[in-house]
């Protein structure tokens, strides 16, 4: 089924997200976006030792802000935080096999949102010294 | 599964009929109307019995009061445009309601650029139009002033007969748009006092393609689209013979069914709407009473219409529609949500539901349960 232009990976990670949820006492919270928007997404990480050991999320927003979500915490899970920190808007957009134009910018928050729950737990972590 | 189309409004599926009356035309391979020849003479013939018939749907004075059109689209643009341009002594203003389609305030907003002023008529929180405000608002100056019959998106019937004779008083011209409204609720043009209307094919079973626009006797409009002069001078341009049989036949067959089968929706979307209400935090959208009686609307707190939409139809393979953002060209919510005063994040999780004739009782109980189902996953994956 073919619905406004949305991958078929778009459609399975919309239909069956992969870690939903939150976490708590999280390591690293981020929170993107705004409901007036239509986009909504927090970001709940896990951390041992730099590596990602666990990730979750929660979206308000379109098919496409829950496919990014999810497909943002299979990329993570298990990584390094640095090496979790640069992945991109695009790289979520290319491994869920492209996004519609109009979809690229609003409903990609995904990556953000994991950067900014890193940035907290890079925070935290400098305060504990 | 069974598949269930819930979005009448958006597009409706050709009434077998229909396809069937107007099919002979496209394979005869009639004549051009304009054609002088006996086989232009049928043409015209086929083209003049499905303007009677439309005609008859709306009780309009005669069947020369109908001009067809490409589309409703059109019809709307030659109803504002082409009364404004050719009536400008009366005054350099026009007037619409909040909540009118989008290819009724496009053609205002252009007519401003030239000059015009325009004034957008505030609804009330349930869709209906600020009497008060229309009162202010339409003034000896304004030429062309358009108020749906009924709106799309959220089902509301606004009272036409009061808002004419508001109209009347200051001398304007009330046009009508009645796509959503025709063949749903009865229409009879003269007791309500309206002065243009425009209907589509495509929202009475008939073939997409062709729309008309009823335009009183005597009112004087200038064409948008020059040429070769058909439909009286006001819209040039070979005329669809196949679409024109069609609407003909559908309006006819809406004349005839209209009665009994909105009784029959009207149950159905009675028997929804009590259902869906009973899901925490939805609320109905437009009007309670005065709505059309295809016509079930809705919004959801802390989800997203989008995500709405792919969750029915693809786990459930139900068809609905929403005024969120996600959906729309502009990236912006729906015009008709905000103009009755939803916030942003509120018009972002509506969905609307339009019956027809492949709907019945029997399908309510899955209907019911995927949109439960539906809002209940999107719920928890919501941060809200």
């Amino acid at each position: 089924m073919e619905q406004i232009g949305y991958s078929k990976k778009v459609m399975e990670h919309f239909m069956n997200p992969k870690n939903v949820g939150a976490i708590e006492n999280p390591d690293g919270y981020g929170k993107v976006g705004n409901p007036v928007c239509g986009d909504l997404m927090e970001m709940f990480i896990k951390v041992k030792d730099d590596i990602i050991t666990n990730i979750k999320f929660r979206t308000f927003g379109c098919g496409s802000a829950i496919a990014t979500s999810s497909m943002v915490t299979e990329l993570a899970k298990g990584k390094h935080v640095d090496e979790a920190f640069n992945i991109t808007r695009g790289d979520v957009a290319s491994e869920l096999d492209g996004l519609p134009p109009r979809k690229m910018h609003c409903s990609n928050l995904a990556a953000d949102a994991l950067q900014a729950a890193i940035k907290d737990y890079k925070t935290k972590k400098a305060k504990r010294g | 599964m069974e598949r269930i189309y819930l979005d009448h409004a958006s597009s409706m599926p050709i009434d077998p009929r229909v396809l069937e009356f107007a099919e002979r035309y496209l394979k005869a391979g009639f004549g051009n109307p304009s054609s002088l020849h006996s086989a232009g003479l049928a043409a015209r013939r086929v083209m003049e019995e499905a303007r009677k018939k439309i005609a008859e749907l709306i009780n309009a004075e005669n069947e020369t009061c109908i001009i067809f059109t490409s589309s409703a689209t059109e019809a709307n643009n030659l109803a504002i445009k082409g009364t404004a341009l050719r009536n400008i002594e009366k005054g350099q203003k026009v007037a619409a309601s909040a909540i009118e389609h989008i290819s009724v305030l496009n053609p205002m907003k252009e007519l401003q650029k030239s000059g015009f002023q325009l004034s957008i008529i505030p609804v009330d929180s349930t869709g209906m139009v600020d009497m008060e405000k229309l009162k202010e608002m339409v003034t000896n100056n304004t030429s062309v002033t358009s108020i749906m019959y009924a709106n799309n998106e959220i089902g509301t019937i606004e009272p036409i007969k009061a808002i004419s004779e508001i109209v009347h008083e200051k001398s304007a011209f009330l046009h009508v748009d009645a796509t959503a409204a025709a063949g749903r609720i009865p229409i009879n043009v003269q007791n309500d006092g309206i002065d243009l209307l425009t209907l589509s094919s495509n929202d009475l079973y008939g073939p997409q393609g062709t729309g008309a626009l009823y335009i009183k006797p005597r009112l004087r409009l200038q064409p948008i689209l020059p040429g070769g002069g058909q439909e009286r001078g006001l819209r040039s341009g070979t005329e669809n013979l196949f679409a024109i049989a069609g609407m003909g036949e559908a309006a006819m067959i809406a004349g005839k069914e209209m009665a009994q089968e909105s009784n029959r929706l009207k149950a159905i979307r009675d028997k929804l709407i009590e259902e869906i209400l009973k899901i925490d935090e939805a609320y109905l959208t437009g009007h309670p009473i005065q709505r059309l009686p295809h016509h079930a609307s809705f919004r959801f707190s802390r989800i997203e219409g989008e995500s709405i939409l792919l969750n029915m139809d693809t786990m459930y393979h139900i068809q609905v529609s929403t005024g969120s953002a996600c959906t729309s060209r502009t990236l912006e919510p729906s015009h008709v949500l905000l103009a009755i005063g939803l916030k942003h994040e509120e018009a972002h999780g509506s969905m609307v539901m339009t019956l027809g004739r492949s709907n019945s009782m029997e399908q309510i109980p899955m209907v019911i349960k995927a949109v439960k189902g539906t809002v209940q996953r999107l719920r928890e994956l919501s941060p809200l």
